[in-house]
C-alpha cells in the first residue's frame, strides 16, 4: 500500500467510524477476571451479548491470571489508581476486600445509586450469605460457584466389589480398602484442595465451626477452634490410612484432579466446578455424590460452603460507571441467561429462579452430577456454622493449615499437635489482619 | 607545544557516568530504601490506612518459629544449589570444551534451560516428578522406591534443588566455557609435555586460571540462590510439604503477596539483604585473595 492510499484508508476509516458511533460517548467498564478456558469464552460471550444489548456502555472483560494474581493485580492497580471497575475475587479473598472500605463500592449500595431494580432475595441464600454483612446487606455479586463433592468411578467400585456409592466416612474407608485390594494400591481415596476439604467443608458439614462470630462472618474479632476432638479424630483416620495408602495425599491445590480422571483414586474429592474436565477426560461411568460425614456426630450432614469467586466493584468511580456497572448486574442475573450459564460452565445458578427453571426444564434428570453441589447447599438450613467464613489473610491461612495437615500425614507431628498448631498459627496472623483492617 | 589532550572540567565525566548512576539509583538504592521504610510501617494490602510501627515488625519476625526454620533451610538449599549448579556446570563445560563431534548443537542445547521462565520449569518438574502422574516418578515407585515429595519433606528438597540447579547450570555453563577457551592452549600443552595428565593439568593449570570466572558465578549464583528461586519454589511445593522447602525468599514472597502483610514481609527482605551483602562482603574479602587474575 502506498503512502497516499494509506492516507485515505485512514481517513476512509475515521469518517465512518466518526458515522456509525452514536452521538454519546460509550462509557468503559473494566471487568478483570481469572476465568481459563471454557469459562474464558462465557466471560467474553457474556460482555459481547451485553455490550450488543443497549449502546450506553461497553464491558471489556480482562483476564489477569490465577485468583491470587487477579487479585494482587487489582490491589496493585488500586494503589497506583488505575483500578478496573469488576475485579473478579476469589472467595477466600472476601474478608480482605470487605475490610478494604474506601477502595470498594458495596453492591447493595451500588444498585441502588443506580436505580435498578435488586431484590437480595432473589438470589440463593447460601450463595449471598458468603458475600453478604451479618444484616444481609449484599457486598459483592457472586459470579462463579462451586461447592465441594465426591466423585465417583462406578465401573472401579463395581469391580472391587462397593455395591453402594459410600454416604459416611466409615463406608468410605470400607470402600477403599476393598478398592486397594481390588488392585489400587496407590490411592483409595483421596481429595486435592487439602484445608478446603479437611478444615472448611468439614467442619460446615458437620456443623461445627470453624472459628468464632459466625466463622468471622460476625467480625474480624474471630478466634480459630478447628482442634476440637471430631476434627482430630477425623485427621487421625487419614493418618492411619496415609500409611499403606487406603488415603493418600493429593496436594493443597488441585494439580492431582486428574488422579481420578485417570482411574487411579476412585474416590476423590474436590469442586463441583471439575465437572467438565472430568467429562472430558474419564473414560469410565462416573457420578458426584454428596461429601461424606461422620455418622455419630450430631446434625451430620449440615450444608456444604459455596467456593468459586464474585465480582466486587472497586471505589472511586464516577456516577454514570456505576449506572454501567449496575445494568451488567442486572443483565447478569436474568433467569434464562443465568439458567443457561449453570448449564453450560457447571457453576451454581446464582438466583432461586435460575435454579427452579433448570429443575423445571428436567435437566437434572439428564445430569444428576450437576444436582450434588446444589443439594448440598441447601440440604438444611445454614447455621452459624455453616453459612459460610470470612478470614483475614485467608489466602495464606489455607497454606499455613494445609503445611500442618501434611506434617500429621508425614508423621512429624500426631493430630492433635498439628491442630492445635495450625490454629495458633492462624490466630495470630488472624490478629495482624485485625489490626491492619480497622 | 602541549601535546597531549587535557579535558577541562568535570562535566563530562560526570555525564558520561550519569545514566549507569541514574539505574543504580533507580533500580537499586530507591526500591531498597523503600523497603527499608515498609518494614518500620503496618499497612493495610491496599495501602488505604498505615501506621508507623518502629520495630514491631522485626520483632513479631524473630519471634515465630518459623522463621528459624526457614533460614535453616535456606542453609541447606543455598548451599546444595551453589555447589550442584557450579560443579555440574564445570564439568559439562570441561567436556564440551573437547573436540566433539556435533558440539555446537551440544553447546546450544545446553544453554536452552535457562530461557525457561522460572514458573515454567517448575511446573515441568512439578509433573516430571509427581508421585503417581510423573514420567521420571513412576519408573522409581515401580522399583520399589517410595518418592512421594508431596509428604516427604527430603524428597521436595531434592526436587526443588534439581530444578533450581536445572536452571541454574545453562547459565555457569555458559561463563565456564568461555573462560575455559580463554586459557591458552600452549600452557596446557606445555604442562601435557611436562608429563601431567589430564585431571593434574586440570587442577594445576585450568581450575586456577578459571579462578576469575569461578568467582564471578560464586557471586552470581549466591544472588540466584538468595532472590530468584522463589519462583520455582511456588510452582513446585509451595514451600512445603510441612514448611520444609519454604526458604527465606519464600517466605518474603508467600507473606507479602499472599498473605499481604507488607509490613513483615519488607521486614524480612531486609534481613535477607543484609545477609546477602554480608556474604558477598565476606567473599571479595576473603575467597577473592585466591583468584588468580
Amino acid at each position: 500500500m502506498s503512502l497516499r492510499q494509506f492516507a485515505a484508508a485512514a481517513a476512509m476509516t475515521a469518517i465512518f467510524g466518526f458515522a456509525v458511533s452514536p452521538a454519546h460517548a460509550v462509557t468503559e467498564i473494566q471487568w478483570w477476571h481469572a476465568m481459563t478456558g471454557g469459562n474464558n469464552d462465557i466471560v467474553n460471550k457474556l460482555a459481547e451479548e451485553f455490550n450488543a444489548s443497549q449502546s450506553d456502555y461497553k464491558v471489556v472483560p480482562t483476564f489477569k491470571g490465577g485468583y491470587p494474581d487477579t487479585l494482587n493485580a487489582g490491589i496493585a492497580a488500586f494503589r497506583a489508581g488505575t483500578a478496573p471497575h469488576i475485579l473478579q475475587v476469589f472467595e477466600v479473598g472476601t474478608a480482605t476486600m470487605m475490610s478494604a472500605k474506601g477502595a470498594i463500592k458495596p453492591v447493595y449500595e451500588l444498585m441502588k445509586d443506580a436505580g435498578e431494580p435488586f431484590d437480595p432475595k432473589a438470589y440463593l441464600p447460601a450463595i449471598t450469605g458468603y458475600y453478604s454483612t451479618s444484616k444481609g446487606d449484599m457486598l459483592s455479586f457472586p459470579f462463579n460457584s462451586s461447592s465441594m463433592v465426591m466423585w465417583i468411578n462406578k465401573d472401579e467400585l463395581k469391580k472391587a466389589g462397593v455395591a453402594e456409592i459410600p454416604k459416611t466416612w466409615p463406608e468410605v474407608f470400607d470402600a477403599a480398602k476393598k478398592l486397594k485390594a481390588a488392585g489400587h494400591e496407590t490411592c483409595g481415596f483421596s481429595n486435592a484442595w487439602a484445608s478446603w476439604a479437611n478444615i472448611e467443608q468439614f467442619s460446615a458439614w458437620h456443623n461445627v465451626p470453624i472459628g468464632t462470630k459466625a466463622n468471622g462472618l460476625d467480625g474480624f474479632d474471630t478466634v480459630l477452634e478447628f482442634n476440637t476432638p471430631l476434627h482430630v479424630k477425623h485427621l487421625q483416620n487419614l493418618v492411619e490410612l496415609q500409611k499403606d495408602k487406603t488415603y493418600d495425599y493429593s496436594g493443597r491445590d488441585n494439580r492431582s484432579e486428574s488422579r481420578f480422571g485417570s482411574g487411579e483414586c476412585a474416590i476423590f474429592l474436590t469442586s463441583s466446578g471439575y465437572y467438565a474436565t472430568a467429562k472430558s477426560t474419564a473414560k469410565f461411568d462416573f457420578t458426584s455424590a454428596p461429601m461424606p460425614y461422620y455418622p455419630d456426630a450430631q446434625g451430620a450432614p449440615q450444608n456444604s460452603i459455596i467456593g468459586g469467586a464474585s465480582l466486587w466493584v472497586m471505589g472511586g468511580k464516577t456516577a454514570d460507571e456505576y449506572k454501567g456497572v449496575a445494568r451488567f448486574f442486572t443483565f447478569l442475573s436474568d433467569t434464562n441467561r443465568q439458567a443457561k450459564l449453570h448449564q453450560e460452565s457447571g457453576y451454581l445458578p446464582i438466583t432461586k429462579a435460575a435454579y427452579e427453571k433448570t429443575k423445571a426444564d428436567g435437566f437434572y434428570d439428564k445430569n444428576p452430577t450437576l444436582q450434588t453441589p446444589l443439594k448440598e447447599l441447601t440440604n438444611k438450613e445454614p447455621t452459624e456454622n455453616s453459612r459460610g467464613l470470612r478470614f483475614g489473610n485467608m489466602v495464606q491461612m489455607r497454606d499455613v493449615w494445609s503445611e500442618e495437615i501434611e506434617a500429621a500425614l508425614a508423621g512429624k507431628k500426631t493430630p492433635k499437635e498439628a491442630l492445635d498448631s495450625a490454629v495458633a498459627r492462624g490466630n495470630a496472623m488472624l490478629r495482624t489482619f485485625e489490626k491492619t483492617a480497622k | 607545544m602541549e601535546k597531549s589532550v587535557v579535558f577541562n572540567g568535570k562535566l563530562l565525566p560526570y555525564l558520561l557516568l550519569a545514566p549507569q548512576l541514574a539505574i543504580t539509583l533507580i533500580f537499586f538504592y530507591w526500591p531498597a530504601s523503600q523497603a527499608i521504610w515498609q518494614s518500620f510501617l503496618r499497612e493495610d494490602a491496599f495501602g488505604l490506612n498505615s501506621e508507623f510501627v518502629g520495630l514491631e515488625n522485626y520483632q513479631a519476625l524473630f519471634a515465630q518459629p518459623e522463621y528459624y526454620t526457614a533460614i535453616g533451610i535456606t542453609v541447606v538449599f543455598s548451599s546444595l544449589v551453589t555447589v550442584l549448579s557450579l560443579g555440574v556446570a564445570l564439568l559439562f563445560a570441561t567436556q564440551a570444551d573437547k573436540n566433539l563431534k556435533g558440539g555446537s548443537v551440544y553447546k546450544t542445547l545446553m544453554i536452552w534451560p535457562y530461557a525457561v521462565a522460572p514458573a515454567i520449569a517448575g511446573v515441568l518438574w512439578f509433573f516430571i516428578f509427581h508421585p503417581t502422574l510423573g514420567t521420571l516418578a513412576r519408573p522409581l515407585r515401580a522399583m520399589g522406591f517410595d518418592w512421594n515429595p508431596m509428604l516427604n519433606g527430603t524428597h521436595a528438597m531434592i526436587l526443588v534443588v534439581m530444578a533450581a540447579v536445572w536452571k541454574q547450570v545453562a547459565y555457569n555453563f555458559l561463563f565456564f566455557l568461555a573462560g575455559l577457551q580463554a586459557i591458552p592452549k600452549s600452557v596446557i600443552e606445555a604442562g601435557a609435555i611436562d608429563g601431567a595428565g589430564p585431571l593434574r593439568r586440570f587442577w594445576t593449570i585450568i581450575f586456577p586460571l578459571l579462578s576469575p570466572t569461578t568467582f564471578f558465578l560464586l557471586v552470581v549464583n549466591i544472588v540466584y540462590v538468595f532472590f530468584e528461586t522463589f519462583g520455582i519454589i511456588d510452582a513446585v511445593t509451595s514451600g512445603g510439604p510441612a514448611g520444609s522447602t519454604t526458604t527465606m525468599v519464600y517466605k518474603v514472597f508467600a507473606d507479602g503477596r499472599l498473605g499481604g502483610d507488607l509490613g513483615g514481609s519488607a521486614a524480612q527482605s531486609v534481613v535477607l539483604m543484609v545477609i546477602v551483602i554480608a556474604l558477598t562482603a565476606i567473599q571479595f574479602r576473603y575467597v577473592e585473595r585466591k583468584v588468580q587474575y
